[in-house]
């Protein structure tokens, strides 16, 4: 995991909006990175070289409410094993983008997308795509917790159930593994069957998030995961978030800049449904190349 | 100057006392009232039980438990018991909500789930037109229009296939009538139906959106929401109108008196005629001649109210359980 940061931000400031470089084809790599994750091996970097590659690659993305366009022509490059925040005032668009990695704003008719999501190289907005198993790639967490209601067990049962079948020991192995991730086992080992309704806010929040990790995703989607947190909750979340990483291509929408800074290792500015600035988190935050960019994180508008 | 400034500062005060006072007196007003109303609610309770205890006493004193395991119903000889409409009441009822709770289900999730928007209206007022029908109507149609056809096209499959089965075989036996037990049960699922379905369609647009969306999140398919994330979050309004429903086809009466054909006899096959405790009220009240004829069938009112209270005393039970075991398992 010793990866020069300096390095990879540095190249990755070369990659402006929509000037993605097409010999960046090693997707197929991260694909095989996943499941070499998910046989539980730590050699995550063995697979995918040494240094970060592609996992997400959206080319000319445009997102649209019936006839209202909130997405223009988005071009990105997501990298494995890496936080990328996506920050930008209201209704900017940056939740939106979030919500078409995993395709759940088909939920609602006359929401549709159009352009190219290429995650390990296939295209996701493809109608071929089988959204279910596409979901289970993809995991997503709310800014509202959102505990199922049953038990906690069952909470994290739910979705591993929905793809394997295991034996009652691995499942509890598999629970519990899931809570640890989430550093909420300690918190809730006695009470496995209690209903997950009747925790904390942070903790139903922790309990998504091992819900989410359970299904041993490659992608984790985090939409303003700590904005309906207290402080100390929302500095366990993004402990979490910096300890998932090493696993997981991890997005996260933040309101709060300080957070993206925090957390992430780039950083996408986002405004009126463009794709303002995309560069290392460092960058982004020290030396933003557009005006509107320094704007918005030294607080003139927003 | 003192003086001069504290006059009116007086006056104001009174002023104000006068209107806070007036404003105390408004409120005990109000409460009382309510208080009132409410309590109309237990008195109207208390004075039907009483009325129709003291109106069904003879009968009660002279058959004792008797009137509750006889099915002896005879005004000739003056004998009554009253199994045969107890057991029509409940088995047109069961029938009922077998039929009438999955099919609101399914129209419920439609409407909420699965449908296209421009569809979920038409067909949302469409349930709520049918709840408004008046009973008479559904009586009338059963009568005419459903129970020749059930005779003609559905009851000879069913005699004929079903009814040599073991078991059950017995239940789907004897001549197709069209009218007896099971289309009073049919018709009252049909009658059900809306109701049940408004509840669980209200009950189920409750659901918060990102609880769906967390759930679909993971990859769970329609059905998946709905069974571990949708029903879950809504049994107690769900349980809430099935009570509804049943409440209704327990207690409901012309429609069933149309079509269940009103004999005083008990049958194993669910297409001969029966009798309910509503369709047995509405038939032989105006006919019944002599104070133990009047009182048997008072005590039969009882003891439908009896059966109600008991049916929604239980649905509560069982919530409250539900609801406690929650805490603990799933």
């Amino acid at each position: 995991m010793a990866y020069d940061g300096s390095s990879a931000r540095g190249r990755v400031d070369l990659r402006l909006t929509g000037s993605y470089k097409r010999e960046q084809t090693v997707e197929g790599e991260c694909a095989r990175q996943g499941r070499v994750a998910e046989a539980g091996e730590s050699a995550e970097q063995a697979a995918c070289g040494s240094s970060a590659t592609t996992c997400i690659e959206v080319r000319d993305l445009s997102f649209f409410y019936g006839r209202y366009q909130a997405l223009q022509a988005i071009n990105l490059e997501l990298q494995a094993r890496r936080v990328t925040a996506f920050i930008g005032p209201s209704g900017c668009g940056k939740s939106t983008l979030l919500r078409t990695f995993n395709r759940i704003y088909e939920l609602y008719p006359g929401q549709y997308a159009t352009g190219q999501i290429l995650i390990d190289g296939n295209n996701i907005l493809d109608k071929r795509q089988d959204l279910n198993l596409l979901r289970a790639r993809v995991g997503m967490v709310f800014q509202k917790p959102t505990p199922f209601p049953m038990s906690i067990y069952d909470n994290i049962a739910f979705g591993v159930k929905l793809y394997q079948r295991l034996s009652r020991y691995d499942m509890d192995e598999r629970v519990e593994w899931a809570l640890r991730k989430a550093a909420l086992w300690e918190e809730v080992k006695d009470k496995l069957k209690q209903s997950g309704t009747l925790l904390s806010g942070g903790q139903q929040q922790r309990l998504c998030l091992a819900r989410a990790v359970a299904v041993k995703p490659e992608i984790l989607l985090l939409d303003e995961p700590a904005s309906a947190l207290d402080p100390i909750s929302t500095l366990k979340i993004e402990e979490l978030i910096e300890e998932l990483k090493g696993e997981y291509t991890i997005i996260i929408v933040t309101h709060n800049m300080q957070q993206a800074a925090r957390v992430s290792d780039y950083t996408a500015f986002m405004y009126l449904g463009k794709l303002v600035e995309f560069a290392g988190t460092d960058t982004i935050f020290t030396r933003p190349r557009e005006k509107e960019t320094e704007d918005y994180i030294t607080g003139r508008y927003g | 100057m003192e003086q001069v400034a504290s006059i009116p500062a007086t006056v104001a005060e009174r002023i104000l006392q006068r209107r806070l006072r007036r404003g105390y007196l408004a409120d005990r007003l109000f409460a009382y009232t309510t208080w009132l109303f409410a309590g109309v609610v237990l008195a109207l309770v208390l004075a039907i039980s009483v009325a129709l205890l003291v109106g069904a006493w003879p009968a009660i004193r002279k058959f004792g438990v008797g009137f509750l395991t006889s099915a002896d119903w005879n005004p000739v000889t003056d004998t009554y018991g009253a199994v045969v409409p107890i057991t029509g009441t409940l088995v047109t009822s069961v029938i009922a909500m077998i039929i009438a709770v999955p099919v609101s289900f399914g129209i419920a999730v439609f409407i909420t789930e699965l449908a296209p928007r421009w569809l979920r209206r038409p067909i949302g007022t469409a349930v709520e037109l049918l709840a408004a029908i008046p009973s008479i109507i559904y009586g009338m149609w059963g009568l005419f229009v459903f129970a020749p056809l059930f005779a003609e096209h559905f009851q000879p499959w069913v005699i004929e296939y079903i009814g040599r089965l073991p078991l059950i075989g017995g239940l789907f036996s004897g001549p197709p009538l069209g009218i007896g037990v099971f289309t009073a049960g049919i018709i009252l699922a049909i009658m059900v139906i809306p109701f049940v379905t408004a509840v669980m369609r209200d009950v189920f647009d409750l659901v918060p959106a990102v609880l769906k969306e967390s759930a679909y999140g993971l990859g769970a398919t329609t059905w998946e929401v709905l069974r571990y994330v949708v029903l879950p979050y809504t049994k107690v309004g769900v349980a809430g109108g099935i009570m509804l429903g049943l409440g209704r086809a327990l207690g409901e009466t012309m429609a069933v008196t149309f079509v269940i054909g009103n004999a005083h006899q008990l049958n194993s096959s669910l297409f001969m005629p029966g009798n309910t405790i509503s369709s047995t009220l509405a038939n032989e009240f105006t006919e019944a001649t002599g104070e133990l004829y009047t009182a048997a069938l008072i005590e039969l009112g009882l003891v439908l109210f009896f059966i109600t209270f008991l049916v929604l005393a239980l649905a509560k039970l069982l919530l409250l359980r539900l609801t406690a075991r929650e805490g603990e398992r799933t």
